[in-house]
C-alpha cells in the first residue's frame, strides 16, 4: 500500500465521517490567545484524572466481588493475589484524590478569573452539578472499599439522613435499602458508584464541553476591562477574530504537559504509598474501630464534631441547601462588571477563607482531638516523675486515675486523650474545692463521676491532682480566703 | 433539495393534518406506553419499603449470660437477613442487666452519627470513638454532641432467654428500634 492509497483512504474516511469538520468545529476551534495559560490547565486535568478513573474502574469490576459476603475478601485478593491488582486499586485511589484536588483547583481559578460571568452561567452550573457528582463518587467509592469504616460510614450517613424531619426515617430505608445496613446495600452503592453518577458525570461533562465550544472559554482577564452584557458577545467576537488561534494544537500546550505530570504524578503516588486499605472487615460486632472518612469527608467530619450540639440538625438540613444554592446563583448574582481577581478581593478573601476553614477542619479531622482515647487508660502509664517523692494517698489518687479511665480524655505528660484539658499543671488552675465538684458533678463537657467514685476515691484523686504542679508554681487557691495571714497584715 | 422544495409545499395541506395527528398518536401512546414501563422500575426501585415490620423478636441467649448488675455484649443475627450478607448480618448490642428480670438493653449506635459505642466498666461509660459522645450506664447523655440518651431495644423474657424487639437501624427519625 503506497503513499497514494493512504492518502485516498484518508480521504476516503473523512468524506464519510466529516473528521475534518469536526475538528474544525470542536478541538480545532478558535480561543482566545491569552487563554493558553497555565492557569487553563485544570479542566482538562480533571478530565483526564476521570478517564484514569473509568478505565482503572473497569478493571477492577473486573475482579470485585459487590457483595456484602465478598467484597472484603475480594479486596484482600486484589490486593495479594491479582497481578498489579494492588496498582490498579492504588491508580484508582490516587486518581481520586488527584481528580478531586485538581477540580478544586480548577473551580478556584474559574472563580477567580471571573469565568462564571455572563455568558457562562450555565457552565458554572454544570461544572457545580459535577462537583456535587464527584463527592457522590468519592462517598460512595469509600463504601465501595467495604470494609469497617465502610460499615460504619454508611452508618453515620444513614444518622444523617434521619434527622429529616417527616421523611427522615423513609429516607434512610431507601437509602440502605432496607431496614439496615446489609447485602443490599452494598449492592446499591455499587449501582450508583459504578452506573448512576458515572452516567450522570458523562452526560454532564459533555454538556459542559458543549457550553465552552457555544459559549466560548474565558479570556485572560484584564483589570479594568468589565463585563457588559449588551456588548460582551461582540467584544468576544471580535477578539477571537483578531487573536484568536485554533484550541488544537495552538493553545493545548500546557494542557498536554500538565496532564502528562498529572499521569506521573498519579503513577508515583501509586507506586510508592501503594493502595489505601481495606481495613478491618466490615463485621459490626468488632466494635474496637475508630471509623475516619477519607479525607474528603474530614472536614465534615470534624466540623460534626466542633459545633454546638443545638445547632447540629439545622446546619446539617439548611446548610448545604444554602451552600448550594449560592454556587448556583453565584452567576445570576454577579453576571457582570470586573472579572480580574486583582480588582476583586472579597472573592480572593473568600476563596482564601473558605480553603483555609476547609484544610483546618480537615487537619483537626486527622487527629481528632474530641475523641476519647479508648486504650490511654491501660495504654499509657503514668509519667515516672509524677508518682515520685508522693505520699501514699497520692499514690492512691494516681491509681484511681488510671483505672477510672481519667486518660482517656486526659493527658498526663502529653499522652492520653486531647477531649478534656491535660492534668499536669491542674492544680495551679483549680483550687481543692473545685476540684472535688468537678469530679464529682462534671460538667464543661465532662461526665459526673459522684456515682462510680468512693468518697475515699475522690479524696486520693484530687489530692494527687494537687500534686501535679511544678515546683515553682503555687497551687490555685480560693480569691475570697485570704492565702498567708500575714499578706494582709501587710497592706 | 431545493427541488423537492415546490413539491413539498404543493402537498402540505393534506400532509400536515395527516402528520400530525400521526404525531399526536406517537407522542400519546409512548406517554402510555412508557408509564406502563415506569411501573414496574418504579416500584423495584422502591421495593426497600417493602418491609411491613422493621422489627422482630430476636432471642438474645439465656439469662445466665448476663450476670446482673454487669452489661455485657450481645450479638445477634439481623432477622431481615439475605444469604449474602455475611458479617453485617451480626448486630451487637449493650445488654445491662440490673437485678433479676430488670434488663436496659442498648443499640450500639451512638445517638450523634451512628459509631459504635464501646463500655468501660471502670468508670461506668460508653463512649463514642468519632465525635466523642458519652453515655452514664443507664444510658443518658453525659457529653458530647449525642442530642439523646442511647437508643434502647424493647425486651422481654421468655424460658429463661433474653429477647429483644431489634432489625432496624436505630436513627433520630426511628425511635422505635
Amino acid at each position: 500500500m503506497g503513499p497514494g492509497m493512504l492518502r485516498s483512504v484518508a480521504l476516503w474516511l473523512d468524506q464519510r465521517l466529516h473528521l475534518t469538520r469536526l475538528f474544525a468545529s470542536t478541538a480545532g476551534h478558535s480561543v482566545p490567545a491569552s487563554a493558553s495559560s497555565w492557569f487553563y490547565v485544570f479542566g482538562s486535568g480533571t478530565l483526564l484524572c476521570f478517564i484514569i478513573q473509568v478505565v482503572t474502574g473497569i478493571c477492577l469490576a473486573f475482579v470485585y466481588a459487590p457483595t456484602a459476603n465478598d467484597a472484603w475478601t475480594s479486596l484482600l485478593f486484589l490486593n495479594y493475589q491479582q497481578p498489579l491488582g494492588w496498582f490498579l486499586r492504588a491508580m484508582h485511589y490516587w486518581g481520586s484524590n488527584f481528580m478531586v484536588a485538581v477540580m478544586t483547583l480548577h473551580m478556584v481559578q474559574v472563580f477567580l478569573f471571573g469565568a462564571y460571568k455572563y455568558p457562562r452561567e450555565l457552565t458554572w452550573i454544570s461544572g457545580c452539578i459535577l462537583l456535587l457528582c464527584t463527592l457522590g463518587m468519592a462517598f460512595t467509592g469509600q463504601i465501595m472499599r467495604f470494609d469497617e469504616d465502610a460499615y460504619w460510614g454508611l452508618g453515620i450517613g444513614a444518622s444523617m439522613m434521619g434527622r429529616i424531619p417527616f421523611i427522615g426515617s423513609r429516607l434512610v430505608q431507601l437509602m440502605l435499602a432496607g431496614p439496615i445496613i446489609a447485602a443490599e446495600t452494598l449492592s446499591r452503592f455499587f449501582t450508583l458508584h459504578v452506573f448512576v453518577i458515572p452516567g450522570l458525570i458523562i452526560a454532564l461533562v459533555s454538556m459542559h464541553l458543549r457550553l465552552v465550544l457555544t459559549a466560548g472559554i474565558n479570556e485572560y482577564p484584564q483589570p479594568g476591562k468589565l463585563v457588559r452584557k449588551e456588548t460582551y458577545m461582540a467584544e468576544y467576537e471580535a477578539l477571537v477574530q483578531t487573536e484568536g488561534v485554533p484550541f488544537v494544537p495552538r493553545a493545548i500546550g500546557k494542557d498536554l504537559i500538565f496532564s502528562a505530570l498529572l499521569m506521573v504524578g498519579i503513577l508515583a503516588c501509586s507506586a510508592v504509598f501503594g493502595p489505601s486499605g481495606p481495613s478491618g472487615p466490615p463485621d459490626p460486632t468488632q466494635i474496637n474501630t475508630a471509623p475516619r472518612p477519607d479525607f474528603y469527608f474530614l472536614s465534615l467530619f470534624a466540623l460534626f464534631a466542633l459545633l454546638p450540639p443545638y445547632t447540629e440538625t439545622f446546619l446539617l438540613l439548611v446548610g448545604p441547601v444554602i451552600a448550594i444554592a449560592f454556587l448556583f446563583l453565584l452567576p445570576f448574582l454577579s453576571s457582570t462588571g470586573e472579572k480580574s481577581p486583582r480588582r476583586r478581593p472579597v472573592a480572593v478573601l473568600s476563596v482564601m477563607l473558605i480553603l483555609l476553614v476547609i484544610g483546618l477542619l480537615a487537619y483537626l479531622g486527622t487527629y481528632s482531638p474530641w475523641s476519647p482515647e479508648m486504650d490511654a487508660w491501660s495504654a499509657a502509664p503514668t509519667p515516672v516523675e509524677y508518682v515520685k517523692g508522693r505520699t501514699p494517698l497520692a499514690l492512691q489518687g494516681a491509681l484511681v486515675l488510671q483505672n477510672k479511665q481519667c486518660r482517656n480524655c486526659h493527658s498526663l505528660g502529653g499522652e492520653g486523650g486531647r477531649r478534656g484539658p491535660a492534668l499536669d499543671g491542674v492544680a495551679t488552675r483549680l483550687t481543692r474545692d473545685q476540684l472535688i465538684r468537678q469530679v464529682i458533678q462534671g460538667g464543661g463537657n465532662m461526665p459526673a463521676y459522684g456515682k462510680n467514685l468512693a468518697p475515699y476515691e475522690v479524696t486520693a484523686l484530687v489530692t494527687f491532682m494537687q500534686t501535679l504542679h511544678q515546683p515553682y508554681e503555687a497551687l490555685a487557691r480560693d480569691a475570697t480566703v485570704p492565702a498567708v495571714p500575714s499578706a494582709q497584715t501587710q497592706r | 433539495m431545493a427541488v423537492h422544495e415546490p413539491q413539498q409545499s404543493q402537498t402540505t395541506p393534506p400532509d400536515i393534518s395527516r402528520r400530525s395527528l400521526l404525531f399526536a398518536l406517537g407522542v400519546g401512546l409512548n406517554v402510555v406506553a412508557a408509564t406502563l414501563v415506569a411501573i414496574p422500575i418504579v416500584g423495584y426501585v422502591f421495593s426497600s419499603f417493602r418491609y411491613k415490620t422493621l422489627q422482630e423478636w430476636i432471642q438474645l441467649g439465656p439469662l445466665a449470660n448476663f450476670p446482673e448488675g454487669q452489661t455485657r455484649l450481645a450479638t445477634y443475627r439481623n432477622p431481615f437477613t439475605s444469604p449474602w450478607d455475611g458479617s453485617t448480618a451480626d448486630i451487637p448490642c449493650w445488654v445491662r442487666r440490673l437485678d433479676g428480670e430488670k434488663f436496659q438493653v442498648f443499640a450500639i449506635n451512638c445517638a450523634h452519627l451512628g459509631c459504635p459505642v464501646r463500655w468501660f466498666q471502670e468508670s461506668g461509660l460508653f463512649m463514642c470513638p468519632c465525635h466523642g459522645g458519652v453515655y452514664y450506664a443507664d444510658g443518658s447523655r453525659a457529653s458530647g454532641p449525642p442530642p439523646r440518651g442511647l437508643f434502647e431495644y424493647e425486651y422481654k423474657v421468655q424460658n429463661g432467654h433474653l429477647w429483644v424487639l431489634g432489625g432496624q437501624l436505630p436513627t433520630l427519625s426511628s425511635p422505635e428500634a
